[in-house]
């Protein structure tokens, strides 16, 4: 039981966890990013669009990273180049998202295509209880694990990472090293809104290989919290990403077995769960752990001194 | 400021790109003199669900083929509250004639709008108030979901059957008991395990809500849920599924079996008849199989040919009267008895059917 909650709870986190990496590398760079729901719609459709067309799984996910890579560029021309608002950008484009979505994706609803299939991976996927969960997945998963890892040797371990992290950090600072900021910035987040796309074509090309308007029902928005949650640490991401993924599997596969435990606790327990984690993440923020970028949600104007 | 408005501008555009959806323009057929039906239709979901709002639209479509109804208009993904009132008084400024409302929380809006224009007539999907000129409109899907629970009982291997249900109203759990009758009809040993998603649409749960069923243990799997992922649950395990809401075995061409599906072309074409010749008359609709506002849709080649004349004999039944899914005796879940034999429960108990009966295992939150 414990193994069959352990894989319903990776593939339950995983869409999730793409777009909190998405959004993580976004405010990385100092942008706050609130279009993640519209991104990961994107990305949903432009990769069922594609692989319906084609027939290659692997177009799917090159297209919804392309689709969500131009839409976040959108974001990224308004609050880099434009230096506009940031949340209001954001609610913009998932607005953008939802609606686009839904008029160019009318001919594809009912239409149907062959999702990922799993693929064991030689000896791992023997390890006890966490071998099937982990290691006999389909591809898209096995890449959010590289993605992860990517993630933190780019941000703690490469030159270019620790010049994104400066970028967020101290806009200035990097700028009087000669940090190219609005590049950088610019980067991060059309990079950071592919991988979130990917995240919506987990949905469309695996999870539930379909489209259907508005079939994200508000991964994206937990996403954004997951963010703050992960403390802008993609290995805190997969552990939160899993956690909520793994609470609402649980909560299902709890009713199915026929407890007498209310419906409505188990429905909260997601919800529990991530007040408990906040209250404890902010305990430690007081301590002076924050890994809040510093100059996050804050345009960058090298004309502007403060 | 300026860039807050200009957002908000193009928010407006792109809303008002996608809710407002007026058909190509067809040659409308204008026979001199006669009334002509311009119908408005508003919707809960959008059309793209593959499901409930689907269905409405395909009857909207069927409705469109008499020659005296004029392009009709749908607004989709409306609200439900009192944001639907600003919707439906839109469709009345626009000239519309004939208005239909199908969503339960679309009620009090339909009659305050209805209070002040006479002369539209309005038709309330799921609703229990109506006036002089609102009708309301819904149907018996018990009894074809009591069919395909007949098929399910006699399909299944190991005596346990999952149920994917939305929210705990009493339309959900009217199925459910409705299903679990037909089930334990054909066998009596059969249980029909019940898990809340708690949402009408929401692909990722559903799938997930459908695993946790399969995990222990069901082999047929039914549902009432707006969006077909609990067909490619069973699928991708092998197991057997009944949809419901509209035929898309497409999602699942092996586990598939059948499903109790929305026919509102026959609704829609009647009152766009009636109102066009002048005998419509406000009423409280409640349709069956027998005026086939709800039917079962075409058994899949897998479902043996005994069990299809059993369904088809009790089909007949139905339909002429003689059998009633809710007829006594009837036990709850604690196996006492509720109904006794020869009575048969009334339109009112049906409607606020709020326990289960024997042999549903899940509880209804209270």
């Amino acid at each position: 039981m414990l193994e069959i909650l352990l894989d319903a709870t990776v593939r339950a986190g995983t869409p999730i966890l793409f777009a909190t990496l998405g959004a993580i590398i976004n405010e990385r760079a100092g942008i706050i990013n609130l279009g993640i729901e519209g991104l990961m719609l994107i990305g949903a459709l432009s990769g069922f669009a594609a692989t319906f067309a084609s027939g290659s799984l692997f177009l799917g996910v090159v297209a919804a990273f392309v689709a969500a890579f131009i839409a976040g560029s959108i974001h990224a021309l308004i609050c880099v180049q434009l230096r506009g608002n940031q949340i209001v950008s954001g609610l913009a484009l998932t607005l953008f998202g939802v609606g686009i979505t839904a008029l160019f994706g009318r001919g594809l609803v009912g239409q149907t295509i062959e999702g990922f299939e799993r693929h064991a991976v030689p000896l791992l996927a023997q390890l006890p209880l966490v071998g099937k969960a982990f290691f006999n997945q389909d591809w898209l998963i096995y890449f959010s694990f590289l993605l992860v890892i990517a993630i933190w040797f780019f941000l703690y371990h490469s030159r270019w990472g620790l010049n994104l992290r400066t970028v967020g950090e101290n806009p200035t600072a990097a700028d009087a090293c000669g940090i190219p900021v609005n590049l950088y910035r610019f980067l991060a987040v059309a990079c950071g809104s592919g991988f979130v796309g990917i995240g919506g074509a987990y949905l469309s090309l695996v999870y539930t290989p379909m489209w259907i308007e508005n079939m994200t029902a508000g991964r994206g928005w937990i996403a954004v919290a997951l963010v703050i949650f992960a403390s802008w640490s993609s290995f805190r991401a997969l552990g939160g990403a899993y956690l909520f993924g793994g609470v609402t599997a649980m909560q299902l596969r709890f009713q199915a077995m026929g407890t007498t435990v209310s419906v409505h606790i188990l429905q909260m327990l997601p919800y529990i769960f991530t007040i408990v984690v906040l209250v404890i993440s902010t305990l430690r923020l007081q301590k002076g752990a924050s890994q809040q970028p510093g100059n996050l949600g804050l345009p960058y104007d090298r004309e502007d001194r403060k | 400021m300026k860039k807050f408005c200009a957002a908000l501008a193009i928010l407006a555009l792109l809303t008002a790109c996608t809710s407002n959806d007026q058909k190509p323009t067809e040659p409308a057929a204008e026979a001199s003199g006669a009334k002509q039906i311009k119908a408005g239709f508003v919707y809960v979901g959008p059309v793209g669900d593959a499901g409930w709002t689907w269905s409405h639209d395909q009857g909207r479509v069927a409705m469109e083929k008499a020659d005296y109804v004029t392009p009709s208009t749908f607004i989709e993904s409306v609200p439900e509250g009192a944001e639907s009132a600003r919707v439906i008084n839109g469709l009345v400024q626009k000239g519309h004639n004939l208005i239909f409302t199908t969503s339960f929380g679309y009620m009090d809006a339909t009659l305050d709008v209805a209070s002040k224009n006479k002369d539209v007539v309005f038709m309330h999907c799921s609703g229990y108030k109506s006036a002089e000129n609102v009708g309301t409109y819904f149907g018996r899907m018990y009894e074809p979901r009591y069919l395909s629970g007949i098929i399910a009982g006699k399909m299944t291997k190991t005596n346990s059957i999952g149920y994917v249900a939305a929210f705990p109203i009493p339309e959900v759990i009217r199925g459910i008991n409705a299903f679990t009758l037909g089930v334990r009809s054909v066998n009596p040993q059969a249980k029909v395990k019940v898990v809340w998603t708690q949402t009408w649409f929401d692909p990722g749960i559903e799938r997930d809500a459908a695993d946790s069923l399969l995990d222990v243990g069901a082999d047929v799997l039914t549902m009432h849920q707006d969006a077909p992922a609990t067909l490619q649950a069973a699928e991708a395990r092998g197991a057997y599924v009944i949809g419901y809401n509209s035929d898309t075995r497409k999602f699942a061409p092996n586990a598939f079996l059948t499903a109790p599906i929305w026919n509102w072309a026959s609704i829609y074409t009647k009152t766009a008849a009636e109102v066009q010749n002048g005998t419509w008359k406000t009423s409280q609709i409640w349709w069956g199989m027998k005026e086939e506002l709800v039917q079962l849709a075409p058994l899949s080649d897998r479902v043996p040919t005994a069990v299809r004349q059993l369904v088809e004999e009790k089909r007949k039944a139905i339909v002429a009267g003689s059998l009633h899914p809710f007829s006594g005796p009837l036990k709850d879940q604690t196996g006492k008895e509720t109904v006794a034999a020869g009575v048969t429960l009334d339109d009112g108990a049906l409607l606020g059917m709020n326990w289960f009966v024997e042999g549903v295992q899940g509880t209804i939150p209270k």
